[in-house]
C-alpha cells in the first residue's frame, strides 16, 4: 500500500487538484485561464517530447496543433449541417488522429537528421502552412479564421458544453490522461532510446537502432498529442485563426517549454502555468511585457539552460539526503536574489520610462514608477535607476560565485554522506 | 515582354538586397555552424540607426556610421552572448539567436514605436535616371545595385586574395587546425560575426527607405534569407549570390503572372469543369502561390540535397 501510494500518489494528487481547482478559483477570468492552461500543458509536454526527450528543436510545431484545430472546427460545422454525429467529448481523439497522420507524413521527410537541419525544415514547413492559410481560403478562411458552435447534436448525460465549466472538465480529463500517457512513454524502452538518440546518435546506431526511425516515431507521437491539444483549443474558443498554426504559436510553446525547463517532465507544466498566468495579468500592467519575456528567455539560455525545473532539480540530491544541507545555501541565495532584485528594479525602471516617453504618453512627463510619482524629463529618476543597475551588477558579480561555491560544498557533503 | 524586363530588373534589385543579407549569414554559418536567427534583426537595426543618424547629419554619413555601429553590436553579442552559449551546443546557439531576434524586435518597438518611421530616400538621389518601356527607375535604385555589386567584389577579393581571407577560409573548414597554427580563432569568429552583422546593417541602411522601416521588417525578410543560404549552399559566397538572384527573380516574376493550373490545362486541351470546394486548387494562379514557393524550395533542398547548390558539406 505504501509503495503504491508513493508510486501513484503524485497522480492522485494531480487528479484531485484538477477536480477542485474551479471550486477554489471561482471567477470567470480564472476559469478561462485554467482552460487555456490545460490545453497548452498538453501542447507543451508534447513539444517537450521533441525538444527535451528527443533533442529536436522545432520552429513549426504549431502546424499539428493548428491543423487539428481547423479540422475539429470543420467537423463541428459539418455536424451542424447534417454530417454523422461524433461525440464532442471524444474530439481530442479526432484531433490526435489528424496530428498523427500529418506527423507521420512530415516527420518522414524531416527526421533524417537532427540539429540545425531539422530545425530549418520545421521552419520551412511552418512558414509554408502559414502562407497557405491566406491562400486556401475555403479551408482556412484567411485572417478571420472560422467559427463553430460546440453545442451540437445529442446531449449524452446532459452534457451540452454550453457552460464553460463543462469545457473545463473536458479539458481537465483529457489533460490528465495525456499527461499520464506522455509520462508513461518516457519510461518505455522507446522513451529511453529517444534520449539515447538525442545524446549520441552514432552510438545508438552502432547498438543497432535506426536513429531515423526513433526520431520519426517520437515526432509522430509528439504531433499526435499536439493535435489532441489543438482540438481542445478549438472547442474551448469555438474559433480557430491563422495565428494558431503560425510562428506565433510555435514560438509561444518554445518559450513555455524552455523557460519551464526542457530537461524535466515537470518543466513544460511549470512554464505553461507561469507564462499563461503572467501573460494575462502582467500584460495589463506593462506595455513592455513581451520585452521582459524575451529577456528572461535569453537569460535562461545563457545562465540556466535547464530552465526553472532544472534549477529546482539541482537541489534534489540535497533534500533527498538531508534537508539540513539546504540551510547552508540560504544566506548566499538570499544575497544573490537581493542583488538580482536591485538590478531588475533599475532595469525595469529604465525600460518603463522609455516606454512611457515613446509609446504611452508622448509629450507628457508625469508618470508613476513602482507607484512613486516621478517626472520623466528630470535627471533624478534616470540617475537612480542607473545607480541601481550598477549596484545590482556589482552585487551579482560578488554573490553568484558564492552561490556556486556553497552549492558545490553541499554536493560534496551529499557525496560524502552517500559514500560513508 | 515589358513585364518580363520589368520584373527581371526588380528581381535583380531584390536579389542583390537578399545577397547583402545572406552573404554575412552564410559566412557566419559556414564558419561557426550558427544559424543566426537575428540576422534580419541586424538588418532592421541598420535601417533604424540610419533613420536616426540621418536626422542629425544626413544620409551619407549614416551610410557609413550605421553599419559600423551595427557591426560593433554584433561583435559584442558574439563575445558576451554567443560564446557563452557555445558550450551548450548548436541547438542552444540557435535558441539564443531566436531569443535575441525577439528581444531586438521588442526593443525597436520600445524606442521607435510600433508604426513605421519616415525614413526617406536622399533628395539628391530622388530623380529618374532612365525609363524603360515606360517604367521609370530612380537613381537611388541603381545606386543600391552598385553598392551591392561592389560589396560582392570587395568581399570576394577579401576572402580569396588577402591573408585575412585565407585565415577565414581555413577556419571555415578546419577551425582546430587553424587554431593550433597559432591564430586566435575566437577572435576571427567575433570579427566575422561583426562583419556579417555590419553587412546586414548596410543592407538595412540601403533598403529601409524603399521597403519601409517598421518593426515587422525583420520577420518578413528573415525566413527568406534562410532559404537563400540553404539553396546556395552554406558557407559559399558564390552560392549565396546565385541563390539570391534566383529567389529574387522568382519572387518578383511569380507575382506578376496570372497563370493558373486551369489555364495551363486549357492550353493542352483538358477541360476541367466541376464545381466543388476543390475547384480552387486548379484555379490558383502562380501569383497566389508565390509566397509558398521559397519555403517549398527550402524543404525540398534540405530533404534532397542538404549541402545546397554550391556547398561542400551538409548542414
Amino acid at each position: 500500500m505504501k509503495t503504491l501510494l508513493r508510486k501513484y500518489g503524485v497522480w492522485v494528487a494531480a487528479a484531485i487538484l484538477f477536480a477542485v481547482l474551479p471550486a477554489v478559483f471561482t471567477s470567470n477570468f480564472a476559469l478561462t485561464l485554467l482552460c487555456k492552461m490545460g490545453v497548452l500543458i498538453i501542447f507543451a509536454i508534447a513539444y517537450n517530447m521533441l525538444l527535451g526527450q528527443g533533442g529536436m528543436l522545432s520552429f513549426g510545431h504549431a502546424i499539428y496543433f493548428g491543423m487539428a484545430g481547423y479540422c475539429s472546427i470543420h467537423l463541428l460545422n459539418g455536424m451542424a449541417e447534417g454530417m454523422p454525429y461524433f461525440p464532442v467529448s471524444l474530439f481530442p481523439l479526432f484531433g490526435a488522429l489528424v496530428g498523427l497522420v500529418m506527423g507521420i507524413a512530415i516527420g518522414y521527410v524531416s527526421t533524417r537528421r537532427a540539429g540545425t537541419t531539422f530545425a530549418m525544415i520545421s521552419l520551412g514547413f511552418g512558414e509554408m502552412v502559414t502562407a497557405m492559410t491566406l491562400i486556401f481560403v475555403t479551408f482556412f478562411n484567411g485572417e478571420d479564421g472560422i467559427q463553430a458552435d460546440r453545442w451540437v447534436g445529442p446531449e449524452p448525460f446532459g452534457i451540452t458544453y454550453g457552460p464553460q465549466i463543462e469545457v473545463y472538465y473536458l479539458i481537465a480529463i483529457w489533460c490528465f490522461l495525456a499527461m499520464i500517457a506522455m509520462y508513461a512513454i518516457t519510461k518505455t524502452p522507446f522513451g529511453r532510446m529517444s534520449n539515447a538518440v538525442r545524446d549520441n546518435p552514432e552510438r545508438a546506431e552502432f547498438v543497432g537502432y535506426n536513429t531515423q526511425r526513433v526520431r520519426w516515431l517520437a515526432f509522430s507521437l509528439s504531433a499526435m498529442f499536439a493535435g489532441a491539444a489543438g482540438s481542445l483549443h478549438a472547442i474551448n474558443y469555438e474559433h480557430i485563426g491563422f495565428e494558431s498554426v503560425s510562428a506565433i504559436q510555435s514560438g509561444a510553446v518554445l518559450f513555455m517549454v524552455f523557460i519551464g525547463g526542457a530537461g524535466h517532465f515537470l518543466g513544460p507544466i511549470i512554464g505553461t502555468v507561469l507564462l499563461v498566468f503572467l501573460d494575462s495579468t502582467l500584460a495589463d500592467y506593462t506595455e513592455a511585457w513581451l520585452l521582459y519575456l524575451g529577456l528572461v528567455f535569453v537569460a535562461i539560455i545563457m545562465f540556466a539552460p535547464g530552465g526553472l525545473a532544472g534549477l529546482i532539480v539541482m537541489h534534489e540530491p540535497m533534500w533527498k539526503t538531508d534537508v539540513r544541507l539546504l540551510r547552508k545555501l540560504f544566506v548566499p541565495y538570499l544575497l544573490a536574489l537581493g542583488s538580482s532584485l536591485i538590478l531588475l528594479i533599475g532595469a525595469i525602471g529604465i525600460i518603463e520610462m522609455i516606454y512611457f516617453i515613446t509609446i504611452i504618453a508622448v509629450g507628457r512627463v508625469d508618470m508613476h514608477l513602482f507607484s512613486i510619482p516621478i517626472k520623466v524629463n528630470e535627471v533624478t529618476p534616470w540617475l537612480v535607476c542607473t545607480a541601481l543597475i550598477a549596484v545590482g551588477v556589482q552585487g551579482c558579480r560578488l554573490s553568484y560565485p558564492k552561490v556556486a561555491e556553497s552549492w558545490n560544498d553541499a554536493m560534496i557533503a551529499v557525496k560524502a554522506r552517500i559514500a560513508g | 515582354m515589358d513585364i518580363l524586363i520589368f520584373s527581371l530588373f526588380n528581381g535583380i534589385l531584390y536579389g542583390m538586397l537578399l545577397f547583402m543579407l545572406s552573404s554575412g549569414l552564410t559566412l557566419i554559418f559556414g564558419m561557426m555552424g550558427v544559424l543566426n536567427f537575428a540576422h534580419a534583426s541586424f538588418f532592421m537595426l541598420g535601417a533604424y540607426f540610419a533613420y536616426q543618424i540621418s536626422k542629425f547629419v544626413g544620409f551619407w554619413p549614416a551610410l557609413i556610421i550605421a553599419p559600423v555601429v551595427v557591426g560593433v553590436i554584433g561583435a559584442i553579442v558574439e563575445r558576451y552572448g554567443l560564446r557563452r552559449v557555445h558550450k551548450f551546443g548548436h541547438v542552444a546557439e540557435l535558441l539564443f539567436t531566436f531569443g535575441l531576434a525577439y528581444v531586438i524586435e521588442e526593443a525597436v518597438q520600445m524606442i521607435w514605436g510600433k508604426v513605421p518611421v519616415s525614413y526617406h530616400i536622399p533628395e539628391v538621389m530622388n530623380f529618374t535616371l532612365f525609363s524603360l518601356y515606360g517604367l521609370e527607375y530612380s537613381a537611388y535604385r541603381v545606386f543600391m545595385l552598385l553598392v551591392a555589386v561592389s560589396m560582392f567584389v570587395a568581399l570576394f577579393f577579401l576572402l580569396t586574395r588577402t591573408r585575412v581571407g585565407l585565415i577565414i577560409q581555413g577556419a571555415l573548414t578546419y577551425p582546430n587546425i587553424v587554431a593550433s597554427l597559432g591564430h586566435n580563432v575566437p577572435l576571427v569568429f567575433m570579427m566575422v560575426f561583426g562583419l556579417g552583422c555590419a553587412l546586414a546593417g548596410l543592407a538595412g541602411v540601403l533598403a529601409g527607405n524603399i521597403l519601409g522601416t517598421e518593426p515587422g521588417m525583420a520577420i518578413q525578410l528573415g525566413p527568406i534569407v534562410f532559404v537563400v543560404i540553404v539553396i546556395g549552399g552554406l558557407g559559399s559566397l558564390n552560392g549565396a549570390l546565385v541563390a539570391s538572384l534566383f529567389i529574387g527573380i522568382m519572387q518578383t516574376t511569380a507575382v506578376s503572372y496570372d497563370v493558373s493550373m486551369n489555364g495551363f490545362l486549357n492550353v493542352i486541351g483538358v477541360q476541367v469543369d466541376f464545381d466543388s470546394a476543390w475547384r480552387m486548387l486548379v484555379d490558383l494562379t502562380v501569383a497566389q502561390i508565390s509566397p509558398i514557393l521559397p519555403y517549398l524550395l527550402l524543404t525540398l533542398m534540405l530533404i534532397v540535397r542538404p549541402r545546397g547548390l554550391f556547398g561542400v558539406r551538409d548542414v
